[in-house]
């Protein structure tokens, strides 16, 4: 069971406070109706599977409510960060 | 009663507190002090189960978690029963009631050896492999042979009276085992302030200090344990944790202690006190003192009851005074097993032979048994045991110099007890559950923790450091140095001196040759609780297992209970010798969680009956409860689903219900409808992008319908939301989907507009809601409310008024779900049962009543209102609804779903939609679920439809009536179609509009 840094509440909380949301950075089309079908499937659906570094979207539910990102290795399930929407990841695959 | 293998003095049991006990409907005794397994050896109770597969008998070979046969059911009463309790970690107490698990049809038959051997021939190597892959066939074949036959146990009939526990700690260093290298670790964590917690799985701390003879520091060894415990008690920063397991280790230095309180007093817990817990520890730093297991040596026959782990021997020597038998013969392949033969014979019994595997050898050790007149026998191993209920003899011969061969002539020496040590696996379970997989030693003849994946740091044996000053040492400094990684100022703790003798280098030695290959000589136990033989092994690498894995789910080595504590290593051994290669190059062997069974008990804790999930609960549910509801489980809420009356079947409590309502009043607790407050001067724009259709223009004391969907265009809730105030909005969402539009709402205004100035919140709780509806609504509502004006042209459909109801602020919403002038009245929580009593004090003389979630459901089925979740199920848009009039296409912002109902597939002809259904025969009700076929005598299988979505009966209509996808079914209003069942009855069916009562909307408008 993971222990997660909420960087809104600046405290470690377990993980039964939190729901994952998926890839982290999936920014939602500014003008949808320009969109393809391939484009608008693209966003709806697809998706990267990394073994390794994978950023993610995860809200702290039973707490403050907040979303934020969280930096994770997925073949050791080790959290490298924990960082606030509209802020980039420090660490990445290519770091 | 005479314990005959009881030694006149010396152990750490206390002869003044004698205790009975009862194994296999026999009683005996024991002491206080005693486990389960060392009070059977004391009475000389060789036979403690059958074999799982070949049903020979088996004795106690182990003294500690490793023990692969003495599992045991436990349980004086059908509610307390207990299976898989390992009698060498069981503490006696007095009454103790224990039963063999396996063995059938009884453990004493000898009968069942030829019972085991036809089992033998049904269940060959690669049994579970084979049955696996063809599981049709072989595992009905096998199953309830193999149930009734393996044992192991059995869970209890009744409801377990005992109450268990969950415990959240957080730990600066939890310390793992608690012997010379874990009390070390904890003194000098300990010191430096950290929280501490150590724990251990048996019932006395000190590891094996308790049974070892060496001074420490000049004292004997226990003495330092005493102090050394009595340190750590005594600081209000160290949680000491006996009888406790650490079972996994977990993502995060979460780890799990399963601590068993109350299993040593007695059959079930003293009233008050939990029987079990299970710690839940976020450690930050952690120290795995967890020791080695010895490794017996295979031989043939080296099943037999007598055949023992030589420390194991020596535990029931020094710690419980019992001397399982007479004339010891010790095989060994290291110079510390040596010390079992010194206990032995200091406990005035009859050493007959060490037999060393090593030929040329020569130390402390070797000198010592020459001065105490041993005789032992160098270079030779213990081929075979002799006997057939228990030990009689041993085989022994002299052996080449690499131990694979058999040199020389054999000679039997005649013998009760053979104990036997082939070195010391190091306990890596706990390591190997984060992912690291051990790596193998040479110089330690084992398997040690590998790579360190988390906050853990190793001390003692499990490292292969076998040295006690050695073990001491690193202890003290592993414990220093989690602490000073966890922020404390620590120093190693001084430890004491020990006298020891130096050990000469141990033989790598596994499996022990016979005169006869493997596959023809007696049975080689390497896995005595699978019955996984060595010739078994060698099978497996022959028919191409080449890695260890497949080699063991071929034969099942390793599996169950036992995890492969002991056999492991000897059955990489013997596989890696068969395929010519080294013991790394088979593989190395990874360890799942649990280290050892956790009770479903501990598991659960108190999530258990009316604790299993929260229940929620309407203001007015003690009035429901009292008038007889019956309830119905929505998302976690209890609803009341109907009302019967005496005598009543739900069906006439249903057309009652329905009938009042349309006729002249019924009322429903809707508290549990989701409610969202949202405010914010950009309120109206957030929620215009999140429903699909207009909001732009709702005035303050409007309400709308609005459908939400996902970006892909899919409907995913409902509901009605109400315009408070310009920048103010109550929304309502279906009761289930409460929480997730919540989520959603704060999912969008966070990551995509972040910019929009909202707020929003959950108000479910605070409101209590009940909806009147019926023609007389507004009579009855005229009689609890003198400050809204009810008049039909000034309070309209779709309007809400701010007023007082009953006496009670309320905001009354006009809005409708039945399709009858209708009241949704909601009023604070707390005031949710006075009005809601109020109007029934008033509402008996139109006959008001009462209905549920049931009624609910027929009533807006009559209207062909939809349910979100019921009659769309994540695949269904706005138009397959045929809810077009829902969607505002032409608003500037492209709101949610917009984009993906747009696309290819959603806009191409023949997608499912949503239709009315009316059977041909009126009194039948299609079954939800049911698939629709045009032909129902087309050859299967058929071309489907759609399924039924929602059906009742309905009383108002006096007929069933039905919703349900079909197939371009908004272009085949009237055409037959028919519903084949799964009971070979075919309903045929006519497809018509959803809305199957005032299609207009008189009845609303009134
Ligand atoms: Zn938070």
């Amino acid at each position: 069971m993971f222990y997660i840094h909420c960087p809104y509440c600046d405290e470690h909380r377990e993980e039964e406070e939190f729901h994952a949301k998926g890839q982290a950075h999936i920014a939602r089309p500014l003008d949808p109706d320009a969109c393809t079908d391939e484009e608008w499937g693209n966003f709806l659906y697809f998706r990267a599977n990394p073994r390794g570094i994978h950023h993610e979207l995860w809200v702290h539910a039973a707490g403050c409510r907040k979303f934020f990102n969280i930096t994770r290795d997925t073949q050791t399930y080790a959290i490298l960060e924990t960082y606030r929407l509209g802020e980039q990841p420090s660490v990445t695959s290519q770091s | 009663m005479t314990q005959p293998n009881r030694l006149n003095s010396g152990g750490r049991i206390d002869r003044d507190q004698p205790m009975q006990f009862e194994f296999n409907g026999r009683r005996y005794s024991g002491f206080q002090g005693d486990t389960l397994a060392s009070a059977m050896l004391a009475n000389g109770v060789d036979l403690v189960g059958r074999s799982f597969k070949y049903g020979r008998r088996r004795g106690i070979v182990a003294a500690g978690a490793e023990e692969p046969n003495a599992i045991l059911q436990l349980g004086a009463t059908e509610a307390t029963q207990v299976p898989n309790v390992r009698a060498t970690q069981q503490e006696l107490f007095d009454g103790l009631v224990a039963q063999p698990t396996s063995g059938w049809p009884s453990l004493n038959t000898d009968a069942l050896g030829m019972v085991g051997k036809v089992f033998g021939s049904l269940l060959p190597p690669g049994f579970y492999y084979k049955t696996f892959m063809f599981p049709r066939f072989g595992w009905k074949l096998y199953e309830k042979y193999i149930r009734k036959a393996a044992g192991f146990g059995r869970s209890p009939r009744a409801e377990d009276v005992d109450q268990y526990d969950h415990l959240n700690q957080h730990a600066d260093v939890l310390i793992v085992g608690a012997g010379a290298a874990g009390l070390a670790a904890a003194l000098s964590a300990a010191r430096s302030g950290a929280r501490v917690i150590l724990a251990d799985e048996q019932s006395e701390m000190g590891g094996s200090l308790l049974h070892s003879r060496d001074l420490m520091g000049g004292k004997p060894a226990t003495q330092w344990v005493a102090d050394t415990l009595a340190e750590l008690a005594g600081r209000d920063n160290v949680l000491l944790l006996p009888r406790s397991t650490v079972n996994g280790y977990h993502d995060h230095n979460f780890l799990t202690i399963h601590e068993r309180r109350t299993d040593h007093i007695a059959d079930r817990a003293p009233e008050g006190m939990s029987r079990q817990r299970l710690h839940r520890v976020r450690a930050r730093w952690v120290v795995l003192a967890t020791g080695a297991h010895e490794r017996p040596l295979v031989f043939a026959n080296n099943d037999l009851p007598g055949c023992m782990l030589a420390s194991a021997v020596s535990t029931y020597l020094n710690r419980y005074a019992v001397a399982p038998g007479n004339k010891l013969v010790l095989m060994t392949a290291n110079d510390y097993a040596y010390r079992t033969a010194f206990d032995w014979q200091d406990a005035g019994r009859d050493v007959v032979a060490i037999v060393d595997s090593r030929a040329d050898v020569s130390g402390h050790y070797q000198e010592e048994a020459k001065r105490r007149g041993i005789a032992v026998l160098l270079g030779h191993g213990v081929i075979e045991a002799r006997g057939s209920k228990k030990v009689t003899g041993a085989v022994v011969a002299s052996l080449n110099a690499d131990g694979s061969a058999v040199a020389g002539a054999s000679r039997t020496l005649s013998c009760d007890l053979i104990a036997s040590s082939g070195g010391w696996s190091p306990v890596v379970h706990l390591s190997a559950h984060t992912g690291s997989r051990p790596v193998w030693n040479d110089d330690v003849l084992g398997f040690v923790p590998g790579e360190t994946l988390q906050q853990m740091k190793t001390a003692g044996a499990v490292k292969g450091s076998y040295d006690l000053v050695a073990c001491l040492r690193d202890g003290a400094e592993q414990g220093a140095e989690a602490a000073k990684l966890a922020g404390f100022d620590a120093t190693p703790a001084t430890t004491p001196e020990v006298d020891s003798w130096p050990e000469a280098k141990a033989m790598a030695l596994y499996s022990i040759p016979h005169t006869q290959p493997n596959s023809r000589a007696p049975k080689q136990f390497v896995d005595l609780q699978n019955d996984v033989t060595a010739a078994a092994i060698e099978l497996a690498t022959r028919e191409g297992f080449e890695s260890i894995e497949h080699v063991k789910r071929y034969t099942a080595m390793g599996f169950g209970t036992d995890q492969g504590k002991l056999g492991n290593i000897n059955g990489m051994a013997i596989a890696a010798k068969s395929l010519g290669q080294s013991i790394p190059d088979t593989g190395t062997t990874i360890f799942r969680p649990n280290y050892t069974p956790v009770t479903f008990g501990a598991v659960v804790g108190r999530h258990c009956g009316e604790l299993f999930e929260p229940e929620r609960y309407t203001a007015m549910h003690d009035w429901h409860v009292q008038h007889g509801a019956e309830f119905e489980n929505v998302g976690q809420w209890k609803r009341p689903w109907y009302y019967p009356k005496a005598g009543e079947t739900m069906q006439q409590a249903l057309d009652r219900e329905c009938l009042a309502t349309r006729e002249s009043i019924g009322i429903l607790d809707a508290s549990t409808l989701g409610k969202i407050d949202i405010q914010g001067k950009d309120a109206r724009e957030f929620i215009g992008r999140i429903y699909t259709n207009a909001w732009a223009k709702l005035a303050v004391g409007k309400c709308r319908y609005g459908l939400m969907c996902h970006e892909d265009g899919m409907v995913f809730d409902d509901g009605v939301t109400s315009c408070l105030g310009e920048n103010h909005f109550l929304m309502t969402t279906t009761t289930g989907g409460a929480a997730g539009v919540l989520e959603w709402l704060e999912l969008y205004h966070q990551t995509e507009w972040p910019e929009l100035e909202v707020f929003m919140n959950t108000v479910t709780d605070h409101w209590a809601t009940m909806t009147i509806a019926g023609p007389n609504a507004r009579k009855l509502l005229a009689e609890l409310c003198d400050d809204i004006d009810l008049d039909k042209d000034s309070f309209k459909f779709m309007d809400w008024r701010q007023g007082t109801v009953a006496g009670v602020p309320a905001r009354v919403f006009r809005i409708s779900f039945t399709g009858e002038l209708s009241y949704e009245i909601n009023v604070q929580a707390n005031y949710g049962l006075h009005v809601w009593e109020k109007l029934f004090e008033h509402g008996e003389k139109y006959n008001l009543t009462p209905y549920g979630t049931e009624s609910m459901h027929i009533l807006r089925a009559e209207k062909g209102f939809i349910i979100a979740g019921q009659d769309t199920d994540g695949s269904v848009h706005p138009y397959d609804l045929n809810h077009g009039w829902a969607v505002k296409e032409d608003k500037p912002f492209s709101f949610i779903g917009k984009r993906g109902m747009k696309r290819e597939d959603c806009v191409r002809e023949g997608r499912k939609q949503l239709v009315g259904l009316k059977t041909k025969d009126p009194k039948v009700v299609l079954p939800e679920g049911a698939q629709a076929v045009d032909d129902p005598k087309q050859p299967l299988p058929m071309a489907m439809l759609g399924h039924v979505t929602s059906s009742y009966y309905s009383a108002n209509l006096g007929r069933s009536i039905a919703m349900g996808l079909i197939k371009d079914g908004l272009n085949r209003n009237g055409d037959t179609i028919y519903y084949p069942l799964s009971n070979g009855q075919v309903v045929e069916a006519e497809i018509c509009s959803t809305i199957f009562l005032d299609p207009k909307g008189d009845r609303q408008n009134v």
